[in-house]
């Protein structure tokens, strides 16, 4: 899949201090039957979301007004269960870029990456740090910079380093996509297989 | 090659890397490939757009299950956002020539059944598949793991994706197993020890003779379940009871070709004195029949013991209490005597013929209690003519349990096969997050022996009060 570059996103967050958001709740599965990649955004965590009568749930932060942003900010351990791509389809198609945790589970993170959504992993503290930043002013501007691999809460000027490889750096920034270097080396691959010849 | 002790990991992974990218992941080559309906249309999509083709068809194989109905599989699937799924698989696989168990196809079951129990599944391989729980076929000595959609693409246009190396944890367990003790419940006894993220980042090995002595279908749900704690696999070194499951299985290797391979098979174990990142040892008479009380696997506990305080665990009280709340559950209650309304055997976990026999050994000569609905699914049609052949489903039938078709049915709920918001069911699938089962469900986890306690007597039961 390709996919927009990213270089450095500054915008407003929106907040989700739940732990282990697990990707049934980000998209349950009776909402995968698409064979096409649209409008997963409508059933982003739906059943927290909506009630039962598909009437908006207030109390949940994506039916408040006042939080809006394409960060989205979620508790330790996040997008744990199952491999659905479709959770990382459906936090695309609403409109965050990226997503902000202090612990992410390892399939959501490659599928969101494949997506050319970028999930900044930061410390418990400094999760924290950003939470009450947000409570404080909804509108308060998180900045995150890939080329630099910081993240910056720009009302405090407090930040933080994040981790990412240099080669899916480089796809981000440039918009290249796994794929195209796969295709790029499939006369390796080929001698490879015909090697081993399982 | 070094000399250095290395890990059965090691030998597996090492095997199969194309390209070292520096400062990346690594170019890993994928033996077998298996794909369903839910996770791969829009992959075959990709290729589409981008005018590629699928590299080697016969190392993919596509089997429906996810979005299967579990009665009346003869008739058109009614719904049609279901049977499009379908179609599309059928279609795809027919255009790129792989081969195809769909609904009605007497090989037709839940992948992570269908691959072992046709020997497609083999030790040392590398096995993908876009579903978490193809962690299962580690059972075997293979490294299997879940990919997402846009890896599913990358393994049809070049059988290859990109992995970074995983941290390599061991987990052993030894001793004797206690009085209806399942594969199950050790899983779910290491889960609940290591939390839902505790082996997020590692590949797990599982060793002692407590997985030594266990079946090649108690090996395949003790695998499936390393998901549960966020592992990206877990695998046990092959051995005879891997050869001996393997041997004779319709796409195994035979004659030579099996000479062959199980010479390279008895290599595939780790090497005294190999180093792991870290380390786990537990007592097997530690476990006892477990049930999960909580909206993640790791939420489990043994059955005759009482729901923890949140202050005592670790992570945040929040979000404990937050999952007590919508189970309707409360810190130190008893969960025996908690009345269920659903019971659920089967799923990739627990939909084997092993299961369907312990599930039966304690149904035999019982009735389901009335307020229960039972939903009763094997694993494939393979599993439902042993079960007929063995005698089982005579056993279901008097006790009042109807014996449904193949699919992943309500372990996710995609299908028909929904629990009700508010009920409580007891089930032998792997996950109990929140609306796993159906909107606002209830789910338990737990072994086939205690939700056959559950089925007969309508609450939580521990099992060995009716051995």
């Amino acid at each position: 899949m390709a996919y927009d570059k990213f270089t450095t996103l500054t915008s407003s967050a929106v907040p989700l201090p739940i732990e282990n958001v697990d990707t049934d709740q980000i998209i349950p599965a009776r909402f995968l039957k698409a064979t096409k990649r649209e409008a997963f955004g409508d059933n982003l965590f739906r059943d927290w979301r909506y009630n039962s009568d598909d009437s908006p749930k207030k109390d949940f932060v994506l039916n408040n007004p006042i939080y809006a942003g394409k960060i989205l900010v979620g508790g330790n351990n996040f997008g744990s269960g199952s491999s659905r791509e479709h959770a990382a389809w459906a936090i695309y198609d609403y409109g965050f870029r990226c997503v902000v945790s202090s612990f992410f589970a390892d399939i959501f993170k490659n599928n969101a990456i494949n997506m050319g959504i970028l999930p900044v992993q930061v410390s418990p503290e400094f999760l924290i740090q950003i939470f009450s930043a947000i409570e404080l002013d909804p509108n308060t501007k998180i900045e995150v910079s890939l080329p630099n691999q910081m993240i910056t809460i720009q009302a405090t000027g407090a930040s933080e380093s994040f981790e990412m490889n240099g080669y899916k750096k480089n796809n981000l920034i440039n918009g290249f996509d796994d794929i195209d270097y796969l295709q790029a080396m499939k006369s390796e691959i080929s001698a490879f297989a015909a090697e081993r010849a399982v | 090659m070094s000399q250095m002790p290395s890990t059965l990991f090691d030998k597996v992974w090492d095997a199969h890397v194309v390209r070292k990218i520096e400062d990346g992941p690594d170019v890993f080559f994928i033996d077998r490939h298996f794909i369903h309906e839910v996770t791969s249309p829009v992959a075959f999509l990709g290729l589409e757009n981008r005018g590629l083709s699928v590299m080697f068809p016969e190392h993919t194989f596509a089997t429906a299950d996810h979005n299967t109905p579990t009665i009346n599989q003869h008739l058109p699937v009614a719904d049609p956002l279901s049977a499009n799924q379908l179609k599309a698989l059928e279609n795809n696989s027919a255009k790129y020539g792989i081969s195809h168990w769909g609904l009605g196809n007497p090989k037709n079951g839940i992948v992570h059944v269908v691959g072992p129990e046709n020997g497609i599944t083999l030790p040392g391989m590398t096995i993908v598949c876009g579903d978490s729980h193809t962690s299962t076929h580690g059972a075997f000595g293979a490294i299997a793991f879940g990919i997402g959609t846009s890896e599913v693409e990358m393994v049809l246009s070049s059988q290859c994706i990109m992995q970074p190396k995983p941290l390599k944890m061991r987990i052993n367990v030894n001793g004797s197993l206690g009085k209806a003790v399942t594969p199950k419940d050790v899983t779910l006894y290491i889960i609940s020890k290591l939390t839902t993220s505790g082996a997020t980042g590692y590949f797990v090995e599982y060793a002692g003779d407590v997985f030594e002595k266990m079946s090649m279908e108690g090996r395949m749900t003790v695998c499936n379940m390393s998901i549960e704690m966020g592992a990206r696999g877990g695998m046990i070194a092959p051995d005879e009871t891997t050869f001996a499951y393997i041997n004779g299985r319709e796409l195994a290797p035979k004659g030579a070709a099996w000479d062959k391979a199980l010479a390279y098979w008895k290599t595939l174990s780790t090497d005294a004195g190999a180093k792991f990142d870290v380390e786990f040892n537990f007592d097997a008479s530690d476990i006892e029949p477990m049930i999960t009380y909580g909206t993640n696997p790791g939420m489990g506990m043994g059955i005759s013991k009482s729901i923890p305080k949140g202050i005592d665990l670790k992570g945040g009280t929040a979000t404990y209490e937050k999952s007590l709340a919508y189970m309707g559950f409360e810190e130190k209650e008893q969960m025996i005597g908690k009345k269920v309304d659903f019971v659920f055997i089967g799923s990739c976990t627990n939909g084997r013929i092993e299961d369907f026999r312990a599930f039966a050994s304690i149904i035999k000569g019982r009735k389901k209690a009335e307020h229960v609905t039972a939903w009763v699914v094997p694993g494939s049609h393979i599993v439902e003519a042993q079960i007929k052949e063995e005698g089982i489903l005579d056993i279901l039938t008097e006790a009042g349990f109807l014996l449904r078709q193949p699919g992943c049915s309500a372990c996710l709920a995609m299908n028909d096969d929904k629990v009700p918001a508010g009920k409580y069911a007891v089930s032998t699938s792997n996950r109990n997050f929140e609306g796993r089962q159906g909107p606002g469900s209830r789910t338990m986890l737990a072994s086939p022996l205690v939700a056959a306690a559950a089925a007969v007597t309508g609450y939580v039961t521990d099992p060995r009060e009716l051995m």
